[in-house]
């Protein structure tokens, strides 16, 4: 079970891969879920070439840690992955990863939604977004429909 | 007795504060008056005491960290 807060650009599909083998899964998951969120270049109808995430460095960690244990309690779950990216990001970048394992998928596709809420509720994050004029920070996040 | 007080986000650019102290005070909401000199709280101001969401007229002590911040809006 790992979380992770980078600055750096990621490959999600290479830190899935990269985290199953070092976990040494084989042979007993049947189910990945996997939610990888990208930075769109427009929100609220208006361009956003950048944006800047801040957070809470020691709370973001304690929170991303207490929403895996949480999500080990209330699922059967093998492992989980989450990865969530801080400072300056593009569009076309991804922002976060979040990936459940377990025996059967129900488990693992539960979790996976469940963490994404939770997270974008409780993980002391926030946007700052580039616009044609000029920063702004985001009050809310969608309601994801 | 010294308080650690944080600002975050939108909240530390409109105070123009970002870390202090504060002495005295036994209420997060006390905190925030003091940290900010009684600025206006706008309603949708999130708090949190040692790393947990709280609210402000939950008690604090000696070498808490309290933290203020607006709506978190990562993923």
């Amino acid at each position: 079970m790992t979380a992770q807060i980078i600055e750096h650009i990621f490959d999600p599909w290479q830190a899935i891969a990269k985290h199953q083998k070092a976990a040494n899964l084989s042979q007993q998951f049947g189910a990945t879920a996997t939610f990888v969120g990208t930075m769109r270049d427009f929100n609220d109808n208006a361009d956003v070439s950048a944006m800047t995430l801040e957070h809470y460095p020691a709370m973001t960690a304690h929170y991303l840690e207490k929403l895996i244990e949480e999500a080990k309690i209330k699922w059967p779950l093998l492992d989980v992955l989450i990865i969530h990216r801080v400072g300056e990001i593009t569009p076309s970048e991804t922002i976060m990863l979040i990936a459940c394992w377990s025996a059967h998928r129900r488990a693992s596709l539960d979790a996976c939604n469940w963490l994404i809420e939770e997270l974008k509720h409780r993980a002391p994050f926030w946007k700052k977004e580039t616009r044609p004029d000029g920063e702004r920070w985001v009050e809310k996040n969608t309601d994801g429909l | 007795m010294t308080i650690h007080v944080k600002f975050f986000a939108s909240l530390k650019d409109k105070l123009n504060l970002e870390d202090t102290t504060v002495e005295q005070a036994n209420t997060a909401g006390q905190a925030w008056d003091i940290a900010t000199d009684n600025a206006d709280r706008p309603s949708n101001v999130l708090v949190a005491i040692n790393l947990e969401y709280a609210q402000f007229d939950d008690t604090i002590k000696a070498g808490d960290e309290v933290a203020f911040f607006p709506p978190v809006t990562g993923g």
